[in-house]
């Protein structure tokens, strides 16, 4: 896909914030009713669900079955929280981490480092790899998880976080390298060049240059990659199996089948799973909005 | 020209290219280790799914060799006819519900109002949930006797939404949507905010309603970003899993099993490794195929990805 998110980094850098479409005041128009009737009736749609998620999830098990779902309870109870906290999710939770960190650190770093590659290298062997990376970004990943379950369980790393680790880094490098080498292009020929003058190599150009102007870019495809990886359920799925291998969406699809009539409990592990995007999303929305869009926007 | 090769690693791959001798690129080797993953975890399986689809092959035992037996079988098998015509129902429906919705959003959370902004904060929240906690969020609330339709007034929403087979794709559909609209609706509001301010301005000064305003300068000038989220969302729809995995499991029967589903219970529950592989062949190949097509017909020379399903 049109890797072009970063033409538009630098321009955002200059301009706090983003800079929406402004209508000069003399011309404004009288409010849309139609299009804000919409735009309720979609956050009807979106916070309903929502809503109903959280409100149930802090029912008891007997009150979920007799009141009306649409009503707050009126004797909230945490103990469904407690409940899926006892039931290993700490270890869960600490599974999606690991895997989310080690995978993203390994990917922007090579990728950061096959980008400069293609940005500022010459000679066919840089060029066709530009063009097989783009490839990469056409495969759909789900048409290679027999032929993957092979050589993870030949290799004995079946059942194990590398297992998930090593695969989502295949399939992240791709649109993270198109991503990074687009907006490397934009860093000024001549601050590469001046740094060559004063006789740095590839590795220092990469941490005193590249590293801190990308920074923004870097932010961007690490929070793109990471949100894949952190909700990732193909690869858990097939490659492991055991508890103590358990990531978040696995485990709340365990929970499901475990806990069977208890709802709540299920609606509560949802609700803790999701916490932490929660909380990226309130800290640094602007960064994850465009980590989301990274690679596609225009 | 500077003699500075000392720290870089092993020169060799990079030619010096005769035209520029001023110029000293990068060596081609940092691009190796992205390279190997991307090859090792990505290229090779893909390549594997080939050879595979004329293996014999359970899982766990030895793998043996089955010549077109699988091919055969699985074009044979009406279960795969289905879950194709399945597959194309899904992405062209989906494509028919999505895109007016996430187009007339973008629009809308484009405009520079302080409501539009709060809006959409709340709109994007779907992004960040993964796709088993929205299966299972849904299925909680679709519960025929304990979901949504059990408040007073909305008891025409209680349906059995999962075990219809006459529903169920619809219902599919719905959370799917539910799941992927905001993405695209943050595509098309990126899109709008790039058209210039000044056309809205001069057309509204030529007295052009909002109607006016909209189909013939918001929409013409978001063609691109149709193309894109169009071929997102095509490219897309062929590797929705996660959702209909958790939320149906391919059923009930075959209801909702879509192309990626079946391959999934043909290798990991009917241990046929060598039919699933057949079938990862025509997901690759359909994929392919459509990004090829697509790329062709909007005359936009973009590669496309299945980001969307990932």
């Amino acid at each position: 896909m049109a890797v072009t998110v970063t033409a538009g980094e630098r321009s955002v850098r200059q301009r706090p914030g983003p800079a929406p479409v402004r209508r000069s005041r003399g011309l404004r128009r009288p409010p849309n009713v139609l299009a804000g009737l919409g735009g309720f009736v979609w956050l009807a749609v979106i916070i309903l669900p929502i809503y109903f998620v959280v409100i149930s999830s802090l029912r008891s098990q007997a009150g979920f079955f007799s009141t009306n779902p649409l009503v707050p309870p009126t004797d909230i109870t945490f103990d469904n929280y407690l409940l899926v906290l006892q039931s290993g999710f700490g270890l869960y939770f600490l599974n999606s981490v690991i895997i989310t960190v080690s995978a993203v650190a390994a990917t922007v770093a090579i990728s950061l480092m096959a980008a400069y590659a293609v940005v500022r290298g010459n000679g066919r062997f840089v060029r066709s790899t530009f063009s097989v990376f783009l490839l990469g970004l056409a495969i759909p990943t789900h048409a290679t998880i027999i032929p993957l379950y092979y050589m993870i369980t030949r290799t004995h790393l079946y059942d194990s976080l590398a297992a998930l680790v090593l695969p989502s880094i295949g399939f992240a490098v791709p649109i993270t390298v198109l991503i990074l080498a687009n907006f490397m292009r934009d860093i000024p020929n001549e601050l590469f060049e001046s740094m060559r003058l004063d006789g740095a190599g590839d590795w220092r150009i990469l941490w005193n240059l590249v590293l801190p102007l990308a920074r923004p870019a870097l932010v961007t495809v690490a929070i793109y990659d990471g949100l894949h990886v952190w909700n990732g359920f193909l690869f858990p799925l097939i490659l492991t199996q055991s508890a103590d291998k358990r990531v978040l969406p696995m485990a709340l699809w365990t929970f499901q089948s475990e806990f069977t009539v208890n709802v709540p409990g299920v609606l509560a592990a949802v609700v803790l799973s999701t916490l932490p995007m929660l909380a990226a999303y309130v800290l640094g929305r602007r960064h994850l909005v465009r980590g989301l869009t990274a690679g596609f926007g225009k | 020209m500077t003699v500075s090769t000392a720290s870089t690693p092993a020169p060799a791959l990079v030619r010096e290219p005769e035209g520029r001798p001023q110029r000293k690129g990068a060596s081609g080797l940092l691009a190796v280790p992205a390279l190997a993953f991307f090859v090792v975890f990505a290229l090779v399986p893909l390549a594997g799914a080939v050879v595979l689809s004329f293996a014999d092959w359970d899982g766990l035992g030895e793998v043996g060799w089955a010549g077109w037996r699988n091919w055969s079988g699985v074009l044979t098998d009406p279960v795969t006819g289905q879950a194709l015509l399945l597959t194309l129902k899904i992405m062209v429906v989906s494509w028919l519900v999505q895109t007016p919705i996430s187009l007339l959003l973008g629009v809308f959370t484009a405009g520079t109002q302080r409501y539009r902004a709060l809006l959409a904060v709340l709109y994007f929240v779907p992004l960040l949930l993964s796709s088993a906690a929205v299966a299972i969020a849904f299925k909680a609330i679709l519960d025929p006797n304990f979901g949504i339709g059990g408040a007073p007034g909305l008891g025409f929403l209680a349906q059995d939404w999962l075990g219809d087979p006459d529903l169920v794709l619809y219902v599919v559909i719905f959370v799917i949507a539910w799941q992927f609209v905001p993405f695209h609706t943050l595509l098309y509001q990126a899109g709008v905010r790039q058209i210039p301010t000044s056309l809205y301005e001069a057309a509204t000064i030529d007295g052009a309603s909002t109607y006016q305003q909209f189909r013939h300068i918001t929409l013409p000038q978001l063609r691109y970003t149709i193309v894109t989220s169009s071929t997102l969302m095509l490219t897309g729809s062929l590797t929705y899993f996660d959702v209909v995995f958790v939320l149906t499991g391919g059923g009930p029967g075959t209801a909702t099993r879509l192309l990626p589903l079946d391959m999934y219970l043909t290798g990991f529950s009917a241990n046929d490794m060598g039919g699933a592989s057949v079938l990862a062949v025509i997901l690759v190949v359909a994929g392919l195929g459509l990004a090829f097509v697509l790329t062709r017909f909007s005359g936009f020379a973009r590669m496309s990805s299945e980001q969307e399903g990932l």
